[in-house]
């Protein structure tokens, strides 16, 4: 855990400025409106949670940010600069693990240094990275030989261990069991907190959101628009059970359309 | 011994007995259908010593004492089975089928050279296709090289250049719009359609053989791999290019990789497709090799030269998809395998 502490550098996370990003897909017939002048400003370091109705347009909103897809209006800036494409700053983690199943896992975590050139030089970082999700032990076993949390943990690692800037986190503990997810939840935000990058998380859990977010930006139908931007000043680790939070529960529910569900 | 003294000895007896009755009868059992399998191949041999053969076929007498060396070392292995010991496991395991080999060519010697009820010379006797192997081998040799080169050209070539077209298909539009035409049309004919056209249009009707096998080869790899890269997991790219992939790293590391799988299904298809033509244009062009061998023995109404050859014919082919499978297996080694050949 030291050299995990050493491997990442605090404070480096990026500020992100979106402006007035609108975006939309061109079906058969009638185009497919999904993102309406989305304008938002995320701070370096700060861990900001999306939330909205299921298909509203918050994967979309991340390819963009991720700059895996232009956006079809508007403009998206990492600390100043324009996003015209992928950058290795900017790295993403989703919802399914997506290992490549031919590599085992250390070159599975291996693959954004190899894919920079930088492997040769940076190698000891694999097995660092792999310590700090705790999974040194499973190096060099296949991805199919891994239960979801572990293999979760794997993608996770294979983000961190290029020392981004900005972590996408689409849905990253969606599929995992309740108990595994907690754990996650735990180890994600303390990542988060000792490596220092800016994080942005998709989830369609609100206590999720509460317990590991500095913000959480509510997001409408779609096409989404921005509904609520609540910050959420707490220390950490919080506590499901914290008297704020459940408030906050509360309110976000509302926002949602919940507001007798509970 | 009195009474009393038997009575634990008894208990004990009865307490050990499932197993060891258990290990005793599978030795017995083991031991037995060795002694079977001897007797069987002691049978071959009398068949083949004890009547005069109606025709004039050689190597009769070897196959005789072949079959009772086969039948020593089966009582050999009997013996050793009977004691417990797993020398010879591997024949141990074959007995079965050797009791039913050993039956069949009894029969088959019975039925052909010493009743006759086996239409002569359609169905010569065993040992007159030994006969073929003992004394013939020098020729039958050549065309096993002959008939190997050939294949392993063709395919070779075939596959290469499947994959290429396949992995192009697969990534490059510009490519597709020309050849994904010609595919269409030129792919699913067989090659053996080709034959006249290619005999005449290449300057030996040998290279027109491997161009016709890697033709029949290289059809289903190229639609396989194309599969492959075309059905490539999108998000398996979006990772890869947020990680700062070259548009290199993402045909070499990311499409081909996950292709491969589906390659091997179409190397597989390839193989099995290219061995028909490999036959094929052997008998029609090509002056050499088993499918060469095999028509030469026809025009001589040589049938014992025929199965011999079909024999070969059958190792080779098999030997080809054992390698292939080897293969597959090596490079595919992170799946958990499927199918044992
Ligand atoms: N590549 C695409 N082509 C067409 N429609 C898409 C595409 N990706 C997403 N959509 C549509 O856009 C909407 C928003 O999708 P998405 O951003 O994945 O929603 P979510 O908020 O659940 O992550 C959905 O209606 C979806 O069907
Ligand atoms: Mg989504």
């Amino acid at each position: 855990m030291v050299s995990a502490a050493v491997a990442f550098e605090a404070g480096a996370g990026s500020s992100l400025d979106l402006r007035g990003v609108s975006h939309r897909f061109a079906l058969e017939g009638a185009p497919l409106d999904v993102l309406d002048a989305i304008d938002l400003r995320v701070g370096a370091g700060e861990f900001v949670a999306l939330l909205g109705p299921s298909g509203c347009g918050k994967s979309t909103l991340l390819r963009l940010v991720a700059g895996l897809d232009p956006p079809s209006e508007g403009e998206l800036f990492a600390d100043g600069e324009p996003i015209a494409g992928p950058h290795p700053s900017r790295v993403v983690v989703l919802q399914d693990p997506t290992l490549y199943p031919w590599r085992t896992v250390s070159a599975n975590v291996a693959l954004g240094l190899e894919a920079r050139g930088v492997l040769r030089a940076q190698r000891a970082r694999v097995g660092e990275t792999l310590r700090l999700v705790g999974l040194s032990e499973f190096a060099n076993a296949w991805p199919h030989q891994l239960s979801g949390g572990m293999a979760q943990r794997v993608a996770l690692a294979r983000a961190l261990v290029n020392d981004p800037k900005l972590l996408i986190l689409d849905e990253p503990l969606g599929k995992l069991d309740s108990l595994t997810r907690l754990t996650m939840q735990g180890e994600i935000a303390s990542l988060w907190r000792r490596a220092g990058f800016t994080a942005l998380l998709v989830t369609h859990d609100i206590e999720e959101a509460l317990l590991m977010a500095t913000r959480i930006v509510v997001l409408s139908e779609r096409p989404a628009r921005i509904k609520a931007d609540i910050r959420v000043e707490k220390p950490y680790p919080r506590h499901r059970g914290d008297p704020e939070l459940v408030a906050r529960r509360h309110e976000i529910l509302g926002l949602l359309g919940f507001e007798s569900a509970w | 011994m009195s009474l009393i003294s038997a009575l634990p000895a008894r208990a004990a007896t009865i307490a050990l007995r499932p197993a060891v009755a258990a290990a005793l009868d599978h030795r017995t059992r083991a031991a037995a259908l060795a002694f079977v399998a001897a007797a069987a191949w002691l049978l071959v041999a009398f068949v083949i010593l004890r009547w005069p053969d109606l025709g004039d076929w050689g190597r009769g007498p070897e196959l005789a004492w072949a079959s009772v060396a086969l039948a020593a070392i089966l009582i050999v292995s009997g013996a050793l089975a009977a004691t417990g010991s797993t020398r010879l496991g591997r024949l141990q395991r074959a007995t079965p089928w050797l009791i039913a080999l050993g039956l069949v060519f009894s029969a088959w010697e019975a039925g052909s050279a010493k009743l006759g009820w086996l239409a002569q010379p359609f169905f010569p006797p065993p040992h007159a296709i030994l006969e073929v192997f003992t004394d013939d081998w020098p020729k039958l040799g050549e065309s096993i090289v002959a008939s190997v080169k050939l294949e392993l050209l063709g395919f070779a070539l075939g596959a290469a250049v499947g994959f290429l077209v396949g992995v192009l298909l697969g990534r490059s539009r510009l490519f597709g719009y020309w050849v994904h035409p010609v595919l269409r049309l030129i792919g699913p004919l067989p090659a053996i359609a080709w034959l006249p056209i290619a005999f005449f249009a290449f300057p030996s009707s040998w290279s027109a053989s491997i161009f016709l096998i890697a033709l029949t080869t290289g059809f289903p790899v190229a639609v396989l791999t194309w599969s492959g890269v075309a059905s490539v997991n999108p998000a398996y790219y979006d990772i890869a290019r947020t990680l700062g992939a070259s548009r290199a790293f993402l045909v070499f590391k990311v499409a081909i990789p996950a292709a491969l799988p589906q390659v091997f299904v179409g190397l597989f298809m390839g193989l099995g497709a290219s061995f028909a033509v490999l036959v094929t244009a052997e008998m029609m062009g090509v002056k050499a090799g088993l499918g060469f061998y095999l028509q030469w023995a026809q025009g001589w109404a040589a049938y014992a030269n025929m199965y011999a050859a079909l024999i070969v014919m059958s190792l080779m082919c098999t030997s080809f998809v054992s390698i292939l499978f080897r293969v597959r297996d090596r490079v595919l080694s992170y799946q958990k395998a499927d199918l044992k050949w």
